[in-house]
């Protein structure tokens, strides 16, 4: 566990040091998010009903911009071999590294998005279950996306490849994420879709890990 | 399995069997389109376009046979490191990928006179479809590496997790769209199927079926051969300099980790 | 075709094509690895010779 803490600790000391990188996360979100009422026209109802998606989509985007640096880094420097041989299981490494990814990139997300809420005129009574999706939803993303971004390591155009892997594997999150809020503003229950992106957090959690694992191992010979 | 681990052995195999696999499949293809074309009774409900079933069917059949298949062949790769399953994955992708293709255009073909849209968003279109972005991404991680041992081993690792991730998807999908799109109009089942139309669509079946067969194994002749070439290519490149048999070694991937060898048993890792 | 035809001939087509197409691609490319590899082996016989025989090695 120590080790878990320890590759915590690192991760996010260097990530405050350049602490821009979060920034920049936040600032392309708030960006993207704001294209759309120049595409769709300002017309409120309309950007109320389409809300959840386009925060869900603009968080997914975000979330994608910042997967390269997760390992890269640490690969191109030799730090990630280091790491790999050092007794401490790669799997949990891999999990210290994406609390650490998450609390720089899905948490800051999930600070602005009440702002991008109001932007877009959603009802207030979707404002809580928006946020309970997008806490449970962003560290899943995290997690799937480690994945892509262990497999890419040392491919030409790894930048560009990530997404090609990982939207598919996202879908499901994406959809549960966007029908709760939907579901809660129609009146229905969000719980099912609640209990679903729950079950996906809890699945991730130790299966991405194994998986992102194998995939360093293999960028590792 | 571990039988046909050698190279030589498993061309041998495969030039045995695969001039069978290519008659199989091309008599059953001839005689299922003559069926479906010109003998099978036009549907009660959908007419003529009914026909448009017996090559969209046998495709969507080999879009999913196929990635069934590179995730099983991704599995032996990765645990029991089999130097031929990933080579199998390799070679099946892009024929996969081709079919489910087709299912996606032949059903736009036969959806657009029987619901009035080329497309519609519900549990099945949306999956296949994800199901071809999960080739398209499985193809181009292959070919993202210089080193190609590397590319199959990356590949597999991402077809094991697109393979459960699918189910995933069709589920959830699935839930998505009975809530907001409750559809009414895909039904096309109408009364079960009448032999007159079974034949021809199992015919249309097998003969796709060996037809990827034989691809499969054209495609891993190939490989195995390039693979040769490659270590030819890196043997001369040790061989001393006033050897009067060397040839000029290529620039290109020096330093990777293919280690087949004609001169030592097979059964090794295939680079 | 019940006035389908336009629907049912261009689904026909386009599965024969894509068949066709991915068999023809596979084939040159057999064609041109084995091409390449006749070459190499003409070049050293030796060699040729003695992979030939640990080949055979059950």
């Amino acid at each position: 566990m120590t080790a878990f803490y320890g590759i915590l600790a690192r991760d996010l000391r260097l990530a405050l040091r350049q602490w821009m990188d979060a920034g920049l996360v936040i600032l392309f979100f708030l960006v993207c998010a704001a294209l759309f009422p120049f595409a769709v026209g300002p017309e409120p109802n309309l950007l109320a009903r389409i809300a959840p998606g386009i925060i869900a989509v603009s968080a997914l985007l975000a979330v994608l911009l910042s997967l390269e640096r997760l390992f890269l880094a640490d690969y191109e420097d030799g730090n990630l071999e280091l790491i790999a041989l050092s007794p401490a299981p790669l799997e949990l490494v891999v999990l210290a590294k994406v609390v650490a990814h998450w609390s720089t990139t899905g948490l800051p997300l999930l600070l602005a998005t009440p702002l991008i809420a109001l932007l877009y005129n959603m009802p207030a009574d979707g404002l809580p279950v928006l946020l309970v999706v997008m806490a449970l939803g962003t560290p899943t993303l995290s997690l799937i996306g480690a994945i892509g971004a262990a497999l890419t390591l040392g491919a030409r155009r790894g930048g560009v490849l990530i997404p090609l892997l990982v939207l598919p594997l996202w879908i499901s999150v994406l959809i549960f994420m966007v029908g709760a809020i939907d579901a809660e503003l129609a009146g229905l229950s969000a719980r099912p879709h609640v209990l679903f992106l729950g079950a996906f957090l809890l699945a991730a959690l130790p299966l991405a890990p194994w998986a992102s694992a194998a995939a360093l191992r293999q960028a590792l010979e | 399995m571990h039988r046909f681990a050698n190279p030589g052995r498993f061309l041998r195999l495969a030039e045995a069997i695969l001039p069978w696999c290519v008659g199989v499949s091309a008599v059953s293809i001839a005689v299922g389109l003559y069926l479906a074309l010109f003998v099978a009774p036009a549907d009660y409900q959908q007419s003529e376009s009914v026909r448009i079933m017996y090559v969209h069917v046998p495709s969507a059949w080999m879009a999913l046979f196929v990635y069934t298949n590179i995730a099983v062949a991704s599995a032996v790769a990765l645990i029991w490191r089999h130097p031929l399953a990933d080579l199998a994955a390799k070679a099946s992708s892009p024929v996969g990928a081709g079919f489910t293709f087709l299912a996606l255009v032949t059903g736009s073909l036969w959806g657009k006179p029987m619901w009035g849209t080329w497309w519609v968003w519900d549990a099945r279109l949306t999956s296949v479809l994800i199901l071809f972005f999960l080739y398209l991404g499985h193809m181009a991680l292959m070919n993202a590496f210089d080193d190609p041992a590397r590319g199959r081993k990356a590949a597999a690792v991402l077809a094991l997790v697109g393979f459960v991730n699918v189910p995933i998807i069709k589920f959830s999908v699935d839930w998505w769209n009975t809530l907001h799109q409750p559809s009414s109009l895909l039904r096309a089942e109408g009364p079960s199927i009448h032999p007159d139309m079974l034949w021809p669509l199992l015919l249309m079946g097998l003969g796709f079926t060996f037809y990827y067969v034989s691809l499969l194994l054209v495609r891993m002749k190939s490989e195995l051969l390039a693979a040769r070439i490659r270590a030819l290519h890196r043997l001369a490149m040790e061989r001393p300099a006033n050897d009067p048999g060397a040839r000029a070694a290529p620039a290109g991937s020096g330093v990777s980790s293919e280690k087949i060898d004609l001169d030592h048993s097979g059964g090794q890792e295939i680079g | 075709m019940g006035g389908y035809a336009a629907f049912i001939w261009p689904a026909f087509a386009l599965t024969a094509v894509i068949m066709v197409g991915l068999a023809v691609s596979s084939l040159r490319e057999l064609r041109a690895q084995q091409k390449t590899l006749r070459d190499l082996e003409a070049e050293s016989p030796r060699r040729r010779r003695r992979a030939a025989a640990k080949d055979d090695r059950p």
